[in-house]
């Protein structure tokens, strides 16, 4: 199946990688002790482990060329299943029904441990959601999504220190607040070219963090703030797993109401323009859409989101530190898009339980979780920049009255 | 004014180490027009391989000369096939992709780096062994320039030159600028593209893993995350001087060195970063095309 030359190929490639990974994976120093050690281990799987990887990359290309040799003639794209699944109401009811009843029963089934484990993950997928929004939707690459998930939670940390405020109230008020402040980097930034609004997203992101740890008068620096109260229910008094119990299920409700207006977003009218902005500005304009209000509209939306997961983040945990808003977190939450499918609910949503989940339950690999998270980027850019679940854009078809079925 | 001299002195060593990594930036971004994120990685590879390198040979006791040009060397080589590699790997597959794609791409290629090196190293700090002297001849003014700010502006003049030359004068140097001018065109004349594109990254690579060097001597640690905030710093240099411009990258760098070092000097040292991320944000949206860069146009 191999001929020679593939193989002379990949184990040049393996010498390669050997070589390159050299001085990092197999000499490790102590500058102190002064001593060298040699791990040739390393070298050996590096080794062979790139042999392996190259081979499979050259089967998939080569798989695909043949693939796209043979069926030129009909490279329509089909919906992933999962899409035409959902899109029947016949099948679409009872799911939705089995997956919200396993959901209420969740916490009653597991312990608080996983509850408060599922609780995180669903929290991601909301941010995800929100995200999804303004990365896949409307196509702006945002890098400092994390910034209003901080403001989120700073302004309740902070409401809730000096003014008592309750969580209820706070949680519009922080959403409002984040949403501002998306408007407000957002005027100025949006008319940039993609790559550069990335970097200015980042380097805002990096800001609002920079400054929450330095300006210790206002947010009481790298410390954080702590005690802060818990979501109450009409002023009962809840023990403490009642209060995880009641945490989870104001996510699972969030998550309902985030998939229903995210859904009902993007067969609107702004929904489509977002959709046409991200293929191409010039002839959205020509179209006459306001392209600086509509983006302006899809960069808020996202921050809303975010700084109502802030509030609910900082309510969760009870205190909040600048570590928690790190340039890593918004690359997990970009990461979760990229890899479910940007612009698709159920890929996004399918994306954060994969990648909040699989790290908590495999222990043994969370050290290598942000390697992973970075690869994934890589990866899933060259193989399959749709994500694991596609978003086909809905197409309107003639329907014949003799036929029965209908796209 | 000893004060003043100190701080001048420090924003323009800083500055020439900015000017190392933006000229990665720039030279990349000009010729494929992609914002090579991974870039500050190359630099901590860079840092990190000397610091191996270095410290190996002054276990074995080689004499410091000898441990700094094999130091320099190795960094150059490691972190240039590191740059080619990433660039096989993660940029040339998406050439004709989505311009949001190779980018998305390079965030991800990034933090893989980040994490290869925290797990195969450490995440402490390492101190980096003193590689330049204290000269003899610089004892007077030693409390205002240190030997390091010298030997680094001195090194960074001289790469600069070379550098110039290079692009001005030899062949290669004149099949990157017609790629950058145009690629398709390079193409129809007869310039392999792809091997201009691959040495773009080596001289980048190498430039960048140099700074890397020169400042993990200077401060006297390095660290995994090294790369993310210099590579961040050296990318506003870049778009401050206009990006794809290469006086401007130098420029820029000198003009962000010296901001960085006046503001910490005089304002507050708390806001250290801040300042360099604000300048970014403030360029970006009064004046996109940098000092020295030229509005782009598009045509429909």
């Amino acid at each position: 199946m191999f001929p020679v030359k593939e193989l002379k190929r990949s184990l040049f490639v393996s010498i390669w990688f050997a070589f390159l990974t050299f001085p990092i994976m197999v000499i490790k120093v102590d500058p102190i002790e002064r001593i060298v050690s040699w791990r040739w281990d390393n070298m050996i799987f590096v080794a062979i482990g790139s042999f392996v990887l190259s081979i499979l990359a050259k089967v998939y290309f080569v798989r695909k060329e043949r693939r796209a040799g043979s069926k030129k003639a009909q490279t329509v794209l089909t919906e992933p299943y999962v899409h035409r699944i959902l899109r029947e109401p016949r099948f679409l009811y009872p799911l939705s029904l089995a997956v919200l009843t396993f959901a209420i029963l969740f916490p009653h089934l597991f312990s608080a441990y996983q509850t408060n484990i599922m609780t995180t993950a669903l929290m991601y997928v909301v941010l995800g959601l929100g995200l999804n929004i303004v990365v896949g939707v409307a196509g702006l690459l945002d890098l400092g999504y994390v910034a209003f998930y901080a403001v989120g939670a700073y302004s309740y940390a902070l409401l809730n220190m000096h003014f008592g405020l309750s969580f209820w109230l706070a949680m519009p008020i922080g959403g409002l607040l984040a949403a501002f402040v998306g408007v407000l980097l957002g005027f100025p930034v949006l008319r940039l070219r993609g790559d550069y609004l990335a970097i200015v997203t980042l380097g805002f992101g990096e800001i609002i963090r920079l400054v929450l740890e330095n300006w210790n008068d206002f947010s009481q620096g790298p410390s954080g703030i702590a005690n802060i109260s818990r979501p109450g229910f009409f002023g009962i008094d809840m023990s403490f797993s009642a209060s995880i119990n009641y945490i989870y299920y104001l996510v699972v409700g969030l998550v309902v109401v985030t998939i229903f207006v995210v859904n009902r977003l993007q067969s609107s009218r702004l929904g489509r323009a977002w959709l046409a902005l991200r293929e191409d500005e010039i002839a959205c304009q020509a179209m006459g859409i306001d392209k600086t209000k509509t983006k302006l509209i899809a960069f808020s939306l996202g921050a809303f989101w975010a700084g109502l997961v802030g509030v609910i983040f900082a309510a969760k945990t009870t205190f909040v530190n600048p570590a928690s808003f790190t340039f890593l977190e918004s690359a997990i939450i970009l990461s979760i898009v990229v890899l479910g499918g940007m612009g698709s609910i159920v890929g996004v949503i399918l994306g954060a339980l994969t990648l909040i989940l699989l790290p908590e339950y495999l222990r043994a690999l969370s050290e290598y979780r942000m390697l992973a998270f970075g690869a994934i980027l890589v990866i899933m850019m060259i193989f399959r920049p749709e994500g694991l679940i596609s978003n086909v854009r809905r197409s309107y078809r003639f329907k014949k009255q003799t036929s029965s079925e209908s796209e | 004014m000893d004060y003043f001299i100190e701080l001048l002195f420090g924003g323009l060593t800083r500055g020439s180490i900015y000017a190392l990594i933006a000229l990665g930036y720039t030279m990349v971004y000009g010729i494929i027009g992609l914002i090579n994120f991974a870039h500050g990685e190359i630099y901590m590879i860079g840092a990190f391989t000397s610091f191996i390198v270095a410290t190996v040979l002054s276990i074995y006791g080689f004499p410091l000369l000898a441990i700094v040009v094999i130091a320099a060397l190795a960094a150059a080589v490691w972190s240039s096939a590191y740059g080619v590699t990433i660039e096989k790997i993660a940029y040339r597959p998406l050439r004709h992709a989505p311009r949001l794609s190779p980018l998305i791409s390079a965030i991800g290629m990034s933090i893989f780096l980040q994490n290869y090196v925290l797990l195969a190293q450490t995440s402490d700090f390492l101190p980096f062994p003193a590689l330049i002297p204290e000269f003899a001849f610089m004892e007077p003014v030693a409390h205002i320039v240190g030997s390091s700010d010298l030997v680094i502006l001195i090194t960074t003049t001289l790469v600069m030159f070379a550098l110039t030359l290079l692009i001005k004068f030899t062949r290669i140097g004149k099949a990157m600028r017609a790629t950058a001018q145009d690629r398709t065109m390079a193409m129809l004349v007869g310039i392999n593209v792809d091997r201009v594109i691959s040495a773009t990254f080596v001289i980048g690579s190498a430039l960048a893993a140099l700074g890397g060097m020169l400042i993990a001597s200077h401060i006297g640690q390095i660290n995994f995350y090294i790369g993310f905030l210099a590579g961040i710093k050296a990318f506003t240099a870049a778009v401050l001087g206009g990006i794809g411009s290469i006086p401007g990258a130098v420029l820029g760098s000198l003009v962000l060195g010296l901001t960085e070092s006046f503001a910490t000097g005089y304002v507050s040292s708390d806001y250290e970063d801040v300042f360099a991320f604000s300048l970014l944000v403030l360029i970006l949206i009064f004046k996109p095309s940098g000092l020295l860069g030229k509005a782009e146009t598009k045509k429909v």
